[in-house]
């Protein structure tokens, strides 16, 4: 057996132990009573309402971070201001906050008695910007090398070419920093959708309002019903795979024009 | 008409990059910009495009002031060292792209690209992404690109400096034919002084922040204004006080009275050249570069006495 069949079994292994058969354990769980029980218990108005949130919110978040995401990341590379080192270090802060801890701030900071005066706790509004909270970095992280390997000849090359600033950037800095905004993007829509201790305290959990799919998830386990937590479990599943399957072919075909 | 550049300086923080450069650029013409690395050639160069601001002094295009106008209206083709290939666009549209900022109707960019890629020999490779070509093929692609919006002067970068010394001598042949077909005021940077004289048609020599001299090769070559630029457009060598071209210091068996003794340090064969390495009777050494022939006529060794003369020789203050 070669090195490199040593190193892909044990790969495949680990994957397997760690990754895939948990999933296929929750797949196989959901499915138990068979698809028409699964089909009723992602149905329920309840676990709708939950799954429409949960969605809406992760989209939500997804176009915020890849507009502001961009941003902050050109600011970072391409602005040279005091306290660009300690604004940098800053972004990786909800990586290394513990997600109960980063609800708590939330809930003080946009909670009832808030001391800059905005009450957005226990409603929809919350679910985002808990969202927006812990999933800031992915898309900065991902645009900020780009940006700073992108190199200015090709932009003053446009400029020579009587190309306006707007439609360098549109036509020539976008098109480059695309894979990676989409990359950041989908990683921030496969962790909305699955968060659970950020939005957990700020949201308050009413069913049919705030309540996300995490938490009705949570709830059914709690309430004994492991088949309904699981079907709604997979779903989940499936949309995280999807972004992240999709993130993967969008990249490749953009790669296929790198040299 | 041309290009005047009149009092030009730049500064980048204390470092002074351009020193009060004043450059005249006639029309039509195919002009080298020549000087060691950090002389300032890039610098003055995107000045005159617009890449760059400078602090004082004026860029003259056409007869029109342009030196407050921003590089997409100076009507200047920019060709850099690197290519600057728009990596997310094909040939064809890297090559469109200035007629589709100008809103070109689509059949006319259609057929000036066409015509572009046949230009510079790119015409089957319209659908090909810049990471699809080689270095000679990509700088072909920029000069179409550049050439697309029909500018009033080209300015190339160093356009063949990261390509190898067989595609080098082909692109330089092939620009100086373009350049005939198409008389477009071009300035071409280059650090390479055998590119200058075999492309340009005048050479501009730039030496810490300033321009040295101004001519043609010939020019340049024979009757250079400084030590720096004879020394640097050629080999030189030394004897006594005077700078001599290896070329024209000349080997004799018999002296006479304007002769000088020296000693064969030693003889390098060259293939169609010999290099003699010498010494004067004062201890100083020289260098003699004689054709294949006269080496053989003389049948040097090291050790041997000869004579030296300079036939031609420059002394500067
Ligand atoms: N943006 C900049 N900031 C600071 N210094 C700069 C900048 N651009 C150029 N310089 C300095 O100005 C000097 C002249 O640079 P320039 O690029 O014009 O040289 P060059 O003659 O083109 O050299 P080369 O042959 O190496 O390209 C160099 O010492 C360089 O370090
Ligand atoms: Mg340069």
């Amino acid at each position: 057996m070669s090195g490199g069949m040593l190193g892909r079994g044990v790969a495949i292994t680990y994957l397997s132990l760690v990754v895939l058969i948990p999933l296929a354990a929750v797949a196989w769980a959901s499915g138990e009573g068979g698809p028409g029980e699964f089909w009723s218990a992602v149905t329920t108005p309840e676990a709708l309402s939950a799954l429409r949130l949960t969605f809406g919110a992760a989209l939500a978040v997804v176009a915020i971070n890849a507009a502001m995401g961009t941003l902050i990341a050109w600011v970072l590379v391409r602005d040279s201001f005091r306290g660009r080192g300690l604004v940098n270090s800053i972004i990786d802060l909800p990586f290394a906050l513990p997600t109960i801890v980063a609800s708590l701030t939330l809930l003080v900071l946009y909670g009832p008695g808030s001391p800059v005066g905005i009450d957005v706790a226990y409603s929809p509004v919350a679910v985002v910007v808990a969202l927006l909270f812990v999933t800031l970095p992915f898309v900065v992280r991902a645009v900020q090398p780009v940006l700073m390997e992108l190199d200015t000849d090709m932009e003053e090359a446009a400029a020579s070419l009587g190309a306006g600033r707007f439609t360098i950037f549109r036509r020539i800095i976008l098109p480059n920093l695309a894979p990676a905004i989409f990359s950041g993007a989908g990683l921030s829509f496969a962790r909305s959708i699955g968060e659970f201790g950020a939005v957990v305290l700020v949201t308050g959990n009413i069913p049919f309002e705030t309540q996300v799919a995490s938490v009705y998830i949570f709830g059914r386990i709690e309430g004994g019903d492991i088949p309904a937590a699981a079907a709604v479990s997979v779903v989940l599943l499936a949309f995280s795979l999807l972004a992240l399957v999709g993130m993967n072919v969008l990249q490749g075909r953009w790669l296929r024009h790198e040299g | 008409m041309g290009i005047t550049v009149r009092n030009v300086s730049k500064r980048f923080g204390e470092f002074v990059a351009l020193d009060e450069v004043s450059l005249e650029i006639p029309n039509g013409s195919l002009t080298a910009l020549l000087g060691p690395s950090g002389s300032g050639k890039s610098t003055l160069l995107r000045v005159i495009a617009g890449l760059e601001e400078p602090d004082a002094g004026e860029v003259v295009i056409s007869g029109e002031d342009k030196t407050r106008t921003p590089p997409q209206r100076r009507g200047v083709g920019f060709v850099f060292q690197h290519y600057a290939a728009f990596k997310h666009m094909t040939v064809w549209e890297n090559v469109a792209f200035g007629l589709e900022i100008r809103k070109r109707p689509k059949e006319q960019i259609r057929k000036r690209v066409g015509e572009l890629l046949e230009l510079v020999q790119l015409a089957g490779f319209a659908h090909r992404y810049p990471a699809q070509l080689s270095g000679g093929q990509r700088q072909r692609m920029a000069l179409a690109r550049a050439l697309a919006i029909e500018p009033e002067v080209l300015l190339l970068d160093e356009p063949f400096g990261a390509l190898d010394a067989t595609v080098r001598k082909e692109l330089r042949s092939w620009l100086r034919r373009l350049h005939e077909e198409m008389p477009v005021t071009t300035v071409l940077v280059t650090h390479d002084q055998e590119e200058a004289m075999e492309v340009a048609n005048e050479i501009v020599v730039m030496n810490h922040a300033r321009v040295e001299q101004v001519g043609t090769p010939e020019e340049i070559y024979e009757s250079p204004a400084s030590e720096f630029v004879m020394s640097f457009v050629g080999p030189v060598t030394r004897m006594r006080d005077a700078l001599i071209r290896p070329h024209d210091v000349e080997i004799l068996l018999d002296g006479d009275d304007s002769t000088v003794p020296a000693a064969v340090d030693g003889v390098l064969h060259l293939g169609f050249e010999v290099r003699v390495h010498l010494r004067l009777s004062g201890g100083e050494d020289l260098w003699a570069q004689i054709p294949r022939r006269t080496a053989r006529e003389l049948d040097l060794k090291p050790g041997d006495r000869v004579h030296v003369r300079a036939s031609r020789s420059r002394t500067f203050a």
